[in-house]
């Protein structure tokens, strides 16, 4: 009888396991579900932009401002990103954290030359990942990766071009100094929020 | 008393049948040319701390324990092996861009620091992974200096 009991005990085990694991794997495939079907809209408006995106790139193909509207959301999310680490909001940062990722998943770089090419994918990898993991982590490691993410953004828009104008803005006291973008002249700090939040100073105006 | 049987049996059988389930093994006799060792070539104790702390999940070969044997224990290391080697992968590094080495280097900084890595799901078995104080600011301060080449 006693035999019976360690038995029953060490299988009661093993099935708290492998039921652990069917879980885990449960909830991965639902989220890669709705991955594919945030994908599946995204690549849907992206289309709708298409034509609009090419027409602007054969009239001023020539013209190094001529940013794309790939080019225009990525900024336009981080933009989005940058405001809910402004409210220190950690939902709403994961949230824009995954909506870039998408975007940055999408981006068409065929209108840029060649070297472009090669720098824009580099840069789109490296900040793919930190959209990635904006996407799933607490607030300071969000933060972190934002400050990466936002010297990405920089050398995108080195290359892309802006139609609005951006403000790189700076503050000294994180991380030993750190930079990010804005389309207001006002500071609004993403790195503290509310603690520190006109900390910093207009680096650059970005046209 | 009966069902109590029955429910045993079902679990047993469950048990047996998934250990014939494949998985797939992180092994590797080759080591790139492109590997973290092989092309910053590190002091003698930073290799051995990368090796026995990192290597396991973060290479194209891993070192692994005898109940890699029995699952579900297996399908648990295949998931976090794959995890971590599309985060970082040693092996791979001279693959890897400046400025992706560089958001690599800080994040392995900032794990190191935080103590997210090594996981403690990792250390529990493999005590000799865990890193002292010290070999923290070692890791640390080489790592850094790599960054900081880079800048």
């Amino acid at each position: 009888m006693k035999k019976v009991k360690v038995t029953t005990a060490i299988l009661a085990m093993a099935f708290v396991s492998l039921t652990a694991m069917s879980c885990k794997d449960g909830k991965k495939e639902n989220s890669e579900d709705a991955m594919h079907s945030e994908m599946n809209h995204d690549e849907m408006n992206h289309d709708e932009g298409m034509n609009h995106d090419e027409m602007t790139v054969s009239n001023d193909s020539m013209d190094s401002n001529a940013q794309t509207t790939d080019a225009k959301q990525v900024l336009a999310d981080y933009m989005t990103l940058k405001e809910a680490l402004v409210a220190t909001n950690k939902d709403d940062a994961a949230k824009a954290g995954k909506k870039l990722e998408n975007t940055l998943n999408g981006f068409d770089v065929n209108s840029y030359t060649a070297e472009q090419q090669t720098e824009l994918k580099d840069i789109i990898a490296d900040a793919k990942e930190h959209a990635e993991h904006i996407g799933k982590s607490e607030m300071d490691h969000q933060r972190e990766h934002f400050k990466t993410l936002s010297k990405d953004m920089m050398d995108m828009v080195a290359i892309t071009g802006t139609e609005n104008t951006l403000y790189q803005q700076f503050c000294p006291m994180y991380d030993g100094g750190s930079a990010w973008l804005s389309m207001e002249k006002e500071i609004k700090n993403p790195y503290y929020g509310s603690k520190m939040m006109a900390c910093g100073k207009v680096q650059k105006e970005i046209n | 008393m009966k069902i109590l049987k029955t429910i045993v049996l079902i679990l047993l059988i469950a048990f047996l049948a998934i250990q014939f389930l494949p998985t797939e093994r992180n092994e590797s006799d080759v080591i790139p040319k492109t590997d973290f060792l092989l092309v910053n070539n590190p002091p003698e104790n930073i290799s051995t701390l990368l090796k026995e702390s990192c290597y396991d999940c973060h290479s194209n070969n891993t070192e692994y324990p005898w109940y890699n044997k029995i699952q579900p224990a297996a399908w648990y290391l295949e998931d976090h092996i794959k995890e971590g080697k599309a985060e970082l992968n040693f092996n791979e590094w001279e693959n890897y861009s400046d400025r992706r080495k560089n958001s690599k280097l800080k994040s392995i900084i900032n794990q190191i620091k935080d103590d997210e890595m090594p996981l403690s799901s990792y250390t529990l078995i493999h005590r000799d992974a865990i890193l002292s104080d010290a070999e923290k600011k070692t890791l640390i301060d080489y790592m850094t200096k790599i960054k900081d080449s880079l800048e």
